[in-house]
């Protein structure tokens, strides 16, 4: 592990100097919110004026000024997490540590506090680590995105590069809701020809013709309701209305592919469509190795 | 000792289980149900209570037949005999509690003191062969101490702890500490590494963590270890009998023992005694029964 270059797999966790938010707080349970955001000041023997001004600052910035003399058994989950906070970003550390701080707390507040969080971000202008399996916090809050598998990498980018150039299927189906469709096909001349359709081959694939191929489609790169020179013919299977708009599941051979459309849509099972595709936003992948093919001529 | 206690405290569920009886009533079967309870604590207690009776009865009031169950005069000579003897000064009773307080005390605390942290460290740290280490560990509590008395009288020979407190200490704490690190254990890992881990990232080190943070949530389970490590110092009696000899190093439960055996018995004084003797572990236990409860019961019931 290196830390600003240096190498600190050896350090003690202070002289590393990292502040950390823990998926369940770990607020010490017999202190009181005050002196847990204390804590850290206390621990690199700050005097007792620094210590009040701080977390006088900290307590405004996250308006739980009224929580301080109360112990974490007395707050609830989203005021745990402000404190929580508060006592990460109580000091200048080199980076903070983020265990999925939000996994913990209602929908509604969530949602709240990570535009919070994102708030304090900026405006602190620090380096967060931040560790989330909901991609709606990966993507709206990072500035760069790693996507690990089984601890193992996948790809490291912006979160626009993420979302639109995954590095491998699995990242491609992982990120997005409702996640990407695949359908496996091959290139023939100009044309992708899968089971029971074909398609123009894209201009920026350079894959040999035969190659076993899985054509990576999202929702809202599909269309049922306008006409375009490439589509798809399938079946309707169902309609998910989410009140915004509603999602079209549509069989395409044996597999099914999820299309965004607007909430007039309508439709019975079973009846017979045709997808729109824009094919310029579509992605290929090797369909043995899951690698994306070279999108270098897009 | 904690397998007494994991049997209290799973014959209530397991009781709860069994099919409710309809051939009597709610009021005939509360009826016998005290009746039962009634001849257990009769059985039970009577032996206490024939203790502390014949404690406070004259002497002749003692022997008497047929047995005086109210109307004794009561005396308060048997308590005095304990503390001082016959000739004016401190009896020799009085030095074998004295004994037993420093052999049971010191012999808890360093127990505790060994035990804590050994269970901390076995609970957080990946120790090489760590699930062997800790069964072998146990397994030093698996035959009955009586089993390694005369090799440990031959080793105290050896090394000159015959008839020394402190051998008494070394032996009772050895006994207590494998206790200690089991019961513990079961304590440390309830409570979250996650502090440690937040007290180590705000810069205190790991003893500091330990001290600071983890520590003073483990009061209730020491506090519950610590009386039954006590209990069983104070109550030892085989290694006691067999290991010192002299008044002034001896521990109460072999000294009041040796009150029997002449050829008259002063009943009364072994009474006497015995009352001294049983009430600090009865009074220690009372002081800290709401730790007692919730150490027993924390492992099971909190999250």
């Amino acid at each position: 592990m290196h830390l600003d270059g240096r190498d600190a797999t050896g350090d003690s966790p202070a002289a590393r100097d990292l502040a950390m938010v823990f998926q369940n707080y770990a607020l010490y349970p017999r202190h009181t919110a005050y002196e847990n955001i204390a804590s850290p000041l206390r621990a690199r023997r700050c005097s007792p004026s620094e210590i009040a001004a701080a977390v006088e600052r900290m307590s405004s910035l996250l308006h739980i000024e009224r929580l301080l003399q109360r112990r974490p058994a007395q707050l609830s989950g989203g005021e745990m997490q402000r404190v929580a906070l508060a006592r990460a970003l109580v000091r200048q550390p080199r980076a903070f540590l983020m265990d999925e701080p939000l996994t913990n707390l209602d929908l509604k507040l969530r949602v709240e506090m990570r535009t919070e969080l994102t708030r304090i971000h900026r405006s602190l202008g620090a380096t967060f680590i931040y560790v989330t399996n909901d991609q709606v916090e990966a993507l709206s809050m990072a500035d760069q995105v790693a996507v690990l598998k089984e601890g193992k990498v996948q790809q490291v980018g912006t979160p626009a590069e993420v979302y639109e150039r995954p590095a491998n299927q699995w990242v491609a189906g992982f990120v997005g809701s409702p996640p990407i469709g695949l359908l496996a096909c091959h290139a023939e001349g100009d044309r992708l020809v899968g089971e029971g359709w074909t398609l123009p081959r894209p201009r920026w694939t350079t894959a040999e013709d035969g190659r076993p191929l899985l054509l990576g489609l999202r929702a809202e790169d599909l269309s049922v309701e306008q006409r375009g020179d490439a589509s798809l013919p399938g079946e309707l299977y169902g309609l998910e209305p989410l009140g915004d708009r509603t999602v079209v599941d549509v069989r395409v051979g044996t597999q099914i592919l999820k299309v965004k459309a607007r909430t007039t849509v309508t439709g019975t099972p079973g009846e017979r469509l045709l997808v729109t595709v824009d094919l310029d936003r579509a992605h290929l992948f090797d369909a043995d190795t899951g690698l994306a093919l070279s999108e270098a001529g897009r | 000792m904690a397998l007494s206690v994991d049997e209290a405290v799973s014959t209530g569920p397991a009781r709860d289980h069994a099919p409710p009886s309809r051939r009597f009533g709610g009021r005939g079967r509360a009826v016998l149900e005290v009746a039962l309870l009634t001849v257990l604590a009769v059985v039970m207690l009577f032996p206490v209570l024939w203790m502390i009776e014949t404690s406070i009865k004259e002497n002749r009031d003692v022997y008497a037949i047929p047995a005086k169950f109210f109307d004794f005069k009561v005396t308060m000579e048997h308590f005095k005999d304990v503390f001082v003897a016959s000739g004016g000064g401190r009896s020799t009773l009085s030095a074998s509690f004295l004994n037993s307080v420093l052999v049971a005390g010191v012999s808890t605390a360093l127990a505790t003191v060994l035990g804590v942290p050994a269970a901390w460290a076995y609970s957080r740290f990946s120790v090489k062969a760590k699930k062997d280490q800790l069964f072998f560990i146990l397994s030093t509590r698996f035959m009955p101490p009586v089993v390694v008395v005369i090799p440990i009288f031959l080793m105290y020979r050896q090394v000159g702890l015959i008839d020394t407190k402190l051998g008494l200490i070394l032996i009772y704490t050895a006994f207590n500490v494998p206790f200690t690190i089991w019961m513990m254990k079961g304590f440390v890992d309830e409570v979250p590494a996650e502090y440690e881990d937040a007290a180590m990232l705000d810069g205190y080190t790991r003893l500091q963590a330990f001290w600071r943070f983890t520590l003073p949530l483990l009061l209730p389970g020491i506090a519950a270890t610590a009386v039954f490590a006590l209990i069983f110092s104070w109550n030892e009696f085989v290694f006691a009998i067999f290991l010192t000899s002299s008044d002034d190093v001896r521990t109460a439960p072999p000294a009041i023992a040796g009150l029997i055996g002449g050829t008259t018995v002063d009943w009364g004084l072994v009474a006497a005694a015995s009352v001294v003797f049983a009430l600090p572990v009865l009074v220690f236990a009372y002081l800290v029964r709401k730790h007692l409860v919730a150490g027993v019961t924390l492992g099971a019931v909190r999250r």
